[in-house]
């Protein structure tokens, strides 16, 4: 292993300008002329809009414009990327998210009109002035009350509240294993509603020439070419050549900036209306209300067992939360994304799943880091611990009893994804040994003794990631293909672009696809450049999330750079005078085995360039070559978390003691930043375990609608992480990687909540639902003691 | 943030008279409530009279049995200050826990006692120790200084110099922090001195408030088997979504049993 090449702990080339503060972010663009758009927003969940006078606001200093739905009347809804069929077999209802809200607002914060002036406070101010007439009615909130006939309709057009109602699985089977059953063990929870808060805020600036007719969007994206193809060819009638989607450094995304916004096609259409850039930027209030949430979902689960403890069967039912439309990728989450995880990493025979997706007032929810995944991790680790403590069994004993076994593979679940490999009894072992589970129950004793609850939780989780293949994921009602695109242009001196259609918002592409790059190659660490973000430079590309990048934008990389090596041994082949069969590339050289002969890649490059000794009648000149690469499978990470927690039964406040991570990720390209992404996971999931809610109250209005009342997760909560892995390599893809950015925070919230209601057993609490703040541990034990 | 005159007064007596001749003047201390508010547009101010620039109200000193603290003196000052350590510890401590490094840094005494917010720590010293507020035109007792949620006894151009507290003989204080602000969801100092036992309570009411019966079960004896068993009511606490009146109620004992035991009762 080289110290730049695969395996290797290469520090990230991209944080010399983050940290020295030379970052380019969206924000940090500002363009010749250009005016700046105020979004005003509905301080109301659900109200009918009687009229908007917006007359003292165009008069206003400064001001150049101010749209309504009315102007953008030729502007289409804003597309959703997903369609999922009931189970009786009729679509989803998709009822249109208009840009700017049509006759009525349907939740705090929908863009209601947009002013915009030479300055920021100029449209600010002139917003005030902008008179909306709202007639309130009944907000629709709480999903179980949505349901019912007599509900409020987020929609009237819909006239149900009832997205879809989908099923998966077989119901009868299922059924019957419940009724055979010697245990079932039942549980109702609720994945409670989070925030993605990225710390960069959304930004979009629309820039328009009117010379060439070409239009800019500058936005905080996680996949620019998708933006570039929902808003182009659903919402502003725009061909590809004619639209430009950049997305320069993102600070964040976990999700949220997958998703097409309003804010972009205002932006875009409005810098072309008024001939100049027009530039949108999200203060963090503004983001609170404005960017899609995640999780939302209420759950009845149950699991069947035989006598032994072996799964028989297992149910799910849920309400998952839509908000008030449709966002992007928002049906396919607690569907597709979740009900196909249910076997975990269990040998359950039979499973059957049902989701009921529901509007409400309230802001658009689609996927958060996991999405769909950790909902799923969550109720099955969760009830699997229920069954345990039912049964009297040891959790680690009830888990080995239902692995999966590694001689299994590839193992058909019966929610229809196929594992390809794994061994998830080695990471369970791994992760019991450095968390010295043996030890437990003396560091339990000396708790005590200082007047602590102590608990230790389990959480061995599997996730599906790089989601695949396309004619797969199409015939599930994906609007898009999922593979990914790359160019590797090699240049004449030698040296390497990588166009990718991945794009890094934090995990640290420019190192790791350069690594890879290296290795293949055998040339220079620094003389590869990753290139990423604006859909004028990269072929084509579907972005970053799921976990997708390595396995599948990766893998594009190394299909070009194969492509590339196979020239190179032609052009090699011409200059050694020999057969191309003859030749072979290692360390950067084209050799033939067993003589002297060998070429550079630099001299291979440059005779690529400068044809002059060259098979031009064979061959064309130039060294660049383009991968699109469709997946098989998914990839399939998972492995086993171990938490301990003191609880302070006085005050109810639970801290973290200790928290071991053992995954399988398959090959790892560049180790210190996989564990940087576990720690950030591990964050994310304890926030949400611990700490996170975005809380509505019954008019609708968000009551943590900043970081007074939304608690984020800090450095001081959480311990010093042990993070470990063990490898099953994944066999579909030529790295044998399976991707690492969503397992920390898919597999920790039920090893926390597991530990904190092993802690409080013993003064007789047996549920707690997320997040378990100090003083919901608190009135927990108060009630268990009350009765 | 709506626009607004910046003035930069180098005494007090300037400040105070560009108070008193704005339509509507504000005064900046260390501006950590101020400045989002305004930022939201949820305050304005036609002139914002910074007093960052007035050295009369710098400083901590020391006299007899008395220790001084200059309204602009930062949480972090205070926290740094090996004459309040030396002297009143627990206010070290207190002050030291307020917010984050940043708060700390920038906000100041005068402007939390100011602001009068229901959840901030200051109150509970002040009260707690019985100090005294001191302005350019007179001396108000703690006790008589804070009147109410976001209230005060100050009059309209009134500007706060300092805060003197007598230094007990043990005193100490316990904060239930916010998760998220890491303002007080409970914060109990309690303190023995020459004028008696003082308990008071923050964050759990609408304003500092004084726990008479816990007083009067610390001045029999000193130790925290004597407030274990004492309980506010729940009535009239505070109630949100991060905790309701009786969890408040309830984290006031524990919070006073925990200060008691700093203060080596």
């Amino acid at each position: 292993m080289s110290d730049t090449g695969i395996g290797a702990s290469v520090r990230r080339t991209e944080d010399l300008r983050f940290v020295r503060g030379a970052g380019k972010y969206t924000d940090d663009m500002n363009l010749m002329g250009q005016a700046y758009a105020h979004i005003v927003r509905s301080p109301h969940a659900h109200a009918k809009i009687n009229s908007i006078d917006s007359t003292n606001a165009v008069a206003s200093d400064g001001v150049v414009a101010v749209f309504t739905a009315e102007d953008m009347a030729a502007v289409g809804g804003i597309p959703c990327g997903w369609q999922v069929m009931s189970k009786d077999g009729t679509p989803m209802h998709e009822p249109k998210h208009p840009v700017l809200a049509e006759g009525k607002v349907r939740h705090m914060g929908d863009p209601v009109a947009v002013v915009i002036a030479e300055s920021r406070s100029q449209a600010r101010d002139a917003a005030e002035t902008v008179d909306v007439d709202y007639e309130v009615l009944d907000a629709v909130v709480d999903m179980t009350q949505a349901i019912n006939a007599d509900s409020a309709n987020v929609h009237d057009d819909v006239g149900t509240n009832v997205c879809y109602d989908w099923a998966l699985g077989d119901a009868d089977a299922v059924n019957e294993a419940f009724n055979g059953a010697a245990h079932v063990a039942k549980l109702d929870l609720v994945n409670n509603r989070l925030i993605a808060n990225a710390i960069e805020p959304r930004c979009a600036i629309g820039d328009y020439d009117q010379a060439t007719g070409q239009h800019t969007l500058h936005t905080t994206s996680q996949n620019p070419h998708v933006i570039r193809l929902l808003m182009g060819a659903f919402v502003l009638g725009l061909p590809e050549h004619k639209l430009r989607v950049h997305a320069p450094d993102v600070g964040g995304g976990f999700g949220s900036k997958i998703f097409h916004y309003a804010e972009e096609i205002i932006v875009t259409w409005a810098a072309a209306q008024l001939n100049r850039p027009v530039k949108w930027t999200a203060d963090r209030s503004e983001s609170f209300i404005s960017d899609a949430h995640g999780r939302d979902h209420v759950t009845t689960v149950e699991l069947a067992l035989d006598e032994n403890g072996k799964f028989l069967a297992l149910r799910e039912s849920t309400l998952a939360n839509m908000g008030a439309y449709l966002s992007t990728f928002a049906p396919c989450v607690p569907t597709y994304l979740h009900g196909t995880l249910l076997a975990g990493q269990y040998s359950t025979p039979v499973i059957y799943c049902e989701v009921k997706a529901v509007f409400t007032n309230t802001v658009p929810v689609d996927a958060y880091r996991g999405a769909g995944r950790p909902e799923a991790t969550y109720l099955l680790e969760r009830i699997v611990q229920v069954a345990a403590d039912q049964l009297g069994l040891d959790p680690t004993e009830i888990r080995r009893r239902n692995f999966i076994q590694p001689d299994q593979f590839p193992y058909q679940t019966p929610v229809a994804l196929v594992y390809d490999t794994g061994d998830y009894e080695a990471s369970l072992n791994k992760a019991l040994d450095s968390a010295d589970y043996a030890g437990f129950e003396s560091r339990k004793a000396a708790s005590k003794a200082g007047g602590k609850l102590r608990g230790i939780g389990i959480s061995s989780y599997i996730e599906a990631c790089g989601i695949a293949p396309s004619n797969v994921v199409g015939s599930l009602g994906a609007r898009a293909g999922l593979y990914e695109a790359a160019t590797v242009r090699v240049n004449p001196t030698g040296s390497v672009s990588v166009l990718t259609g991945s794009h890094s918002h934090g995990q640290g592409h420019e190192t790791t696809f350069a690594q890879v790059v290296s290795e293949k190659l055998g040339i220079d660490f620094d003389s590869i450049e990753i290139v990423h973000g604006d859909t004028d430079k990269i072929p084509f590309g579907m972005g970053t999330y799921g976990s997708r990048s390595i396995a599948v934008g990766g893998t594009a990389i190394v299909n070009a750079v194969d492509k590339i090596i196979a020239k190179g041994k032609k052009i090699a082949a011409h200059l050694l005078e020999t057969s191309e069969a003859d030749i072979e590339f290692e360390n950067g050289q084209f050799v033939v085995p067993g003589t002297d002969k060998a070429k550079a890649f630099g001299e291979v490059a440059l005779t690529a360039y400068v044809p002059h000794q060259y098979p031009l009648e064979d061959l064309e000149p130039g060294l660049e070559e383009t991968a699109f690469y469709d997946p098989k499978n998914f990839t399939f990470p998972a492995g086993t978390y171990v938490c301990e927690v003191e609880v302070d039964p006085e005050t109810g406040t639970v801290d973290i003691a200790s928290f071991h991570a053992t995954d399988d990720f398959g090959k790892i390209i560049n180790p210190m930043i996989v564990e940087g992404q576990v720690h950030g996971g591990l964050v994310q999931g304890i926030g949400q375990a611990l700490m996170e809610s975005a809380a509505y109250d019954s008019d609708g209005q968000l009551l943590s609608g900043s970081y007074m009342d939304y608690t984020m997760p800090r450095a001081a909560d959480v311990p010093s992480f042990t993070v470990d892995t063990t490898m099953t390599e994944c066999e579909h893809n030529p790295l044998g990687v399976k991707g690492c950015g969503e397992a920390g925070a898919i597999g920790s919230p039920p090893a926390v909540i597991n530990a904190i209601l092993n802690a409080l057993a013993e003064v007789g609490v047996t549920n707690i639902d997320m997040p378990a703040t100090p003083h919901r541990v608190w009135q927990a034990i108060r009630n268990a003691q009350a009765s | 943030m709506y626009a607004f005159d910046y003035k930069s007064p180098s005494s007090l007596s300037e400040a105070a008279q560009m108070l008193q001749n704005s339509d509507d003047g504000v005064l900046l201390a260390g501006g950590h409530t101020l400045l989002p508010t305004m930022k939201q547009r949820l305050a304005s101010a036609s002139d914002l009279i910074d007093l960052g620039g007035i050295s009369e109200l710098q400083g901590i000193s020391v006299s007899g049995n008395t220790v001084t603290i200059g309204a602009m003196t930062t949480h972090a000052q205070v926290a740094a200050s090996s004459d309040v350590q030396n002297s009143i510890p627990a206010l070290a401590a207190l002050a030291s826990g307020i917010g984050d490094p940043q708060v700390r840094n920038k906000g100041t005494i005068g402007g939390s006692i100011a602001n009068s917010d229901p959840s901030a720590d200051y109150p509970a010293a002040l009260v707690g120790l019985g100090a005294t507020v001191n302005t350019n035109s007179r001396s108000i007792s703690a006790d008589d200084f804070f009147t109410g949620m976001f209230e005060t006894a100050l009059d309209e151009n009134e500007i706060i110099t300092s805060v003197s507290f007598p230094v007990p003989d043990a005193a100490g204080y316990s904060k239930f922090p916010n998760p998220a602000s890491r303002y007080a969801v409970v914060g109990v100092f309690v303190s023995k001195g020459a004028s008696g036992v003082r308990v008071a309570v923050t964050g759990a009411g609408p304003s500092v408030f004084r726990a008479g019966e816990m007083e009067s079960a610390l001045t029999s004896s000193f130790a925290t088997s004597s407030v274990a068993d004492v309980s506010v009511s729940a009535n009239g606490l505070n109630s949100d979504i991060h905790a309701s009146a009786e969890y408040r109620a309830h984290l006031v004992t524990v919070m006073a049993k925990r200060a008691v035991a700093q203060a080596g009762g």
